[in-house]
C-alpha cells in the first residue's frame, strides 16, 4: 500500500504529458467529427451538399436535445432509461389532445411541457425520495409510459396536423438551409453548458458523481438536485415529442421506439464515464454530430444498414476499452520496474 | 421469501382470470402459456447470473436473434444435422459471444453496461449481415425439429421441461457449490471478494459466458418454436429480460436474489400478458401493467430492506 503511494507523483506526471500529446477526449472525438466530414465530402458524392446537412441536422435534434439532460444525470452517477417512452407519450397525448380539439399549438406544447415534467417528477420522486437505483426504476417507466401511450392512442396515427405546423417545424433559417430549430437546441445546449461547467449546480453535480456521500456531507441537497434533473429530462424529452411529431407529422405511440440507447451511446461515446463524476457536454454534442454524420454520409455511400448498427457498436467499445487498456498496460509496466518509482 | 411472493402474485392472477373465464386453465392455452414463457425464462436465468455478480447483460436480445437466424441457416445448409447438434452450435456461438463481453469486462475493466450496449448493435448488426434481404421459413426446417418446439410430454411443452431443468440446475449451482456463492460475494462488494481470494474476473468472465450461452440456446429454441425467421428476433427483448429479473427479486446491483425468482417473473410478465384481454381489459395496458410492476417489485424489495436493517440496529442497540 506504501508502495501505491510513492507511486502517485509520477504517474501523475506521465498522466499530463499523455494528455498533451493526445489531448482530452473532446478533442478526440472533434478530431474524429472533422475527419469524417473531410473524408465523406471528398470520398462520397452529396456530402458536401447544404441537403445533406439539413438532413443530418433535422435527424439528430431529438437525439441531441435529450443528450443535454441526459449527460448532467449520467454525470451525477445515474441514469434514464425513460426518455424515449416520455417521447412516445408525448406524441401520443400531443396526437390525442388535438384530436379532442385543442387547436392551439402553444397551448399543446405547454400541455405537453407539463405532461413531461409529471413523468419525469414520477422517475425522480422513485428515486431520490424513496432512494431506489435509476437503473431499475427508468426500466420500470420505460415500460409504464410506452404502455400508456398505446393506452392513450392504441394502434391509431393522429396525422391530420395543418400544414403550416409540419412545415414550420422544419423551416429552415431564413436565407439559410439549416433548420431553425437548430437554434433552440444551441440555445438549450448553451443553458445547460454554462449550468454545468460553470456554475456551482454544475461542480456539485460532478461532485455527486464522485462521491454522493461526501457531497452530502458537504452541502449539496443530492436527492433535491436529482429530482429537479429528472424533470429537466423529462421536460426536454417531451420537446423533442412534440418536435418528432410535427417533423414526421404523425403521432403514434410507437414514436421513437429504442432511441434511448442511442441517446445513452452517443452520451457514453462522449467521454462520459458511466459511473458519473467525468465528462462533457461538448465531447457529448461532439459525439451526437459524429454518429449522425457517419450514419447519414455512409447510407449515401451505400453502405448497409447493418454495418452501421456495427460501427455504431463498436465505437461505443473502443471509447472505454482504449483508454483502459491504455492505463492497465501503463500500471503492468509500472510494477515490472519498481525501482523507477521509489523515490528515497 | 421473496419467490413466495411473486409465486402467490401469480397464483392471484391465475385464480382471478380463471374465475373469469375458465378456458384460461384449458390445457391449450395453460400449454400457450408455458412455451410463451419458456424462452424469457431461460433468458432471465442467464440475466439473473450476471446481475447476482453486479452486472447487465443487454446483448442478449441480439445473440438470441444472431443464434435463432444461424440454427435456421444450419438447417438451410444441413437438413440432416441431429437437432442435440443445432442446440449445441446455436449454445456455443452464444458462448463464444458471451466471451467477448466477458473478455472485455473483465479483462478490460469497462463497465458491462458499457460493452453490452455496444455489443448489442455489434451483434444485431452482424444478424442483418447474415440475413440481409433473407427469411427463413418454417418450411426450409426439418419436421422432427418444428415438432420439438410444440411438442408435450403428459401436456407439458418438452421446452418448458427443458426450460424448468436449466433454471433447477443454475439454482442448484448458485446455492451449493462454492464458485457460485462466491459470484454473490462479488454482487455484494467487489473489492472485499477481490481481497478475500476470490477471483472476481474469472468468475464474471463465466457469468457472461454462461449467459450467453443460455441466449444462444434461447435462439435455438426460438427458431423451434416460431419457425420464420429474419434478422429482428427478440429485437429489444433485453430490457424485458432484466424487468423479469428484476421483478423475480433479483436487485439490480448485485448480491441477492435467485434464478428460480427470475424465472416466475418470467413467467408472471408472460401471465399478466395473456390474461389482460381475458379480464377484459384492453390488451393496450399491458405493457403499463408490465412497468407498474417493476415499480412495485422494486419498491417492495426496498421497503423489505429498510425494515430488516431497522430490524438488524435495533438489535444491535440492545444486544
Amino acid at each position: 500500500m506504501a508502495d501505491r503511494r510513492d507511486v502517485e507523483p509520477s504517474s501523475a506526471a506521465a498522466r499530463a504529458t499523455w494528455r498533451q500529446v493526445l489531448g482530452s477526449w473532446d478533442v478526440v472525438v472533434i478530431l474524429a467529427v472533422v475527419a469524417v466530414v473531410l473524408v465523406g465530402s471528398l470520398a462520397i458524392d452529396g456530402v458536401s451538399s447544404p441537403r445533406f446537412w439539413r438532413f443530418v441536422i433535422l435527424e439528430i435534434i431529438p437525439i441531441a436535445l435529450i443528450a443535454l439532460p441526459m449527460t448532467l444525470i449520467v454525470i451525477t452517477g445515474e441514469i434514464d432509461l425513460s426518455v424515449a417512452s416520455v417521447l412516445g407519450l408525448t406524441c401520443a397525448f400531443m396526437g390525442q389532445m388535438w384530436f379532442l380539439g385543442v387547436s392551439s399549438l402553444p397551448v399543446l406544447i405547454a400541455l405537453c411541457l407539463v405532461l413531461g415534467a409529471v413523468l419525469g417528477a414520477v422517475n425522480g420522486t422513485f428515486i431520490s425520495a424513496f432512494g431506489l437505483p435509476s437503473l431499475a426504476v427508468t426500466i420500470g417507466t420505460l415500460a409504464l409510459y410506452r404502455g400508456l401511450a398505446y393506452v392513450v392512442l392504441g394502434d391509431r396515427a393522429v396525422a391530420n396536423y395543418p400544414v403550416d405546423w409540419t412545415r414550420s417545424a422544419i423551416a429552415p433559417i431564413p436565407g439559410l438551409t439549416i433548420p431553425w430549430v437548430i437554434l433552440v437546441v444551441a440555445a438549450l445546449a448553451v443553458i445547460f453548458g454554462v449550468v454545468l461547467h460553470a456554475t456551482p449546480i454544475g461542480r456539485g453535480l460532478y461532485a455527486m458523481g464522485n462521491n454522493a456521500d461526501a457531497s452530502s456531507f458537504s452541502g449539496i441537497n443530492v436527492a433535491r438536485t436529482k429530482f429537479w434533473l429528472y424533470v429537466v429530462c423529462g421536460m426536454v424529452s417531451a420537446l423533442a415529442g412534440v418536435f418528432w411529431t410535427l417533423r414526421f407529422a404523425s403521432a403514434r405511440a410507437d414514436n421513437g421506439v429504442g432511441l434511448e440507447l442511442s441517446i445513452v451511446a452517443a452520451v457514453l461515446l462522449g467521454g462520459v464515464s458511466i459511473f458519473g463524476g467525468r465528462g462533457s457536454l461538448i465531447g457529448v454534442f461532439a459525439a451526437v454530430v459524429l454518429l449522425g454524420v457517419l450514419r447519414n454520409a455512409l447510407q449515401l455511400a451505400y453502405v448497409p444498414a447493418n454495418t452501421l448498427t456495427i460501427v455504431t457498436g463498436a465505437l461505443l467499445i473502443v471509447s472505454v476499452v482504449g483508454p483502459n487498456v491504455v492505463t492497465i498496460a501503463r500500471e503492468r509496466w509500472r510494477r515490472r520496474r519498481p525501482t523507477s518509482s521509489v523515490p528515497a | 421469501m421473496r419467490e413466495l411472493g411473486i409465486l402467490l402474485a401469480l397464483v392471484l392472477l391465475i385464480t382471478v382470470t380463471a374465475v373469469t373465464n375458465s378456458r384460461f386453465l384449458s390445457s391449450q392455452s395453460v400449454k400457450d402459456l408455458l412455451l410463451g414463457s419458456t424462452i424469457l425464462a431461460i433468458l432471465a436465468v442467464g440475466q439473473a447470473i450476471v446481475i447476482i455478480t453486479r452486472n447487465v447483460d443487454l446483448s442478449v436480445g441480439s445473440i438470441l436473434g444472431l443464434s435463432a437466424f444461424a440454427t435456421g441457416s444450419l438447417f438451410l445448409a444441413a437438413p440432416a444435422v441431429p437437432i442435440p447438434v443445432a442446440l449445441l452450435v446455436g449454445a456455443v456461438l452464444g458462448a463464444t459471444c458471451g466471451a467477448v463481453n466477458g473478455g472485455l469486462i473483465a479483462a478490460a475493466r469497462v463497465p458491462a453496461l458499457v460493452v453490452t450496449l455496444g455489443t448489442l448493435y455489434v451483434f444485431r448488426g452482424l444478424d442483418y449481415t447474415v440475413a440481409t434481404g433473407k427469411q427463413i421459413n418454417a418450411a426450409d426446417m426439418p419436421v422432427g425439429f418444428l415438432r420439438m418446439g410444440t411438442a408435450t410430454v403428459l401436456g407439458v411443452p418438452v421446452l418448458t421441461m427443458f426450460a424448468a431443468a436449466i433454471v433447477v440446475a443454475a439454482g442448484f449451482y448458485l446455492r451449493s457449490y462454492r464458485s457460485g456463492r462466491e459470484l454473490y460475494a462479488i454482487g455484494s462488494d467487489p473489492d472485499a471478494a477481490r481481497l478475500s481470494g476470490i477471483p472476481v474476473g474469472r468468475r464474471v468472465f463465466a457469468a457472461f459466458v454462461t449467459s450467453g450461452a443460455l441466449a444462444g440456446l434461447a435462439g435455438v429454441l426460438y427458431a423451434a418454436r416460431f419457425g420464420t425467421l429474419d434478422a429482428n428476433a427478440g429485437l429489444g427483448s433485453e430490457l424485458n429480460v432484466v424487468a423479469a429479473v428484476v421483478v423475480g427479486g433479483v436487485a439490480i446491483f448485485g448480491g441477492s436474489g435467485s434464478v428460480y425468482g427470475a424465472a416466475l417473473g418470467a413467467v408472471l410478465l408472460t401471465t399478466i400478458g395473456a390474461a389482460l384481454p381475458v379480464l377484459g381489459i384492453n390488451p393496450f395496458w399491458q405493457r403499463a401493467a408490465v412497468g407498474a410492476l417493476i415499480l412495485a417489485a422494486i419498491g417492495l424489495d426496498r421497503a423489505l430492506a429498510v425494515r430488516v436493517a431497522i430490524r438488524l440496529k435495533g438489535r444491535k442497540a440492545r444486544g
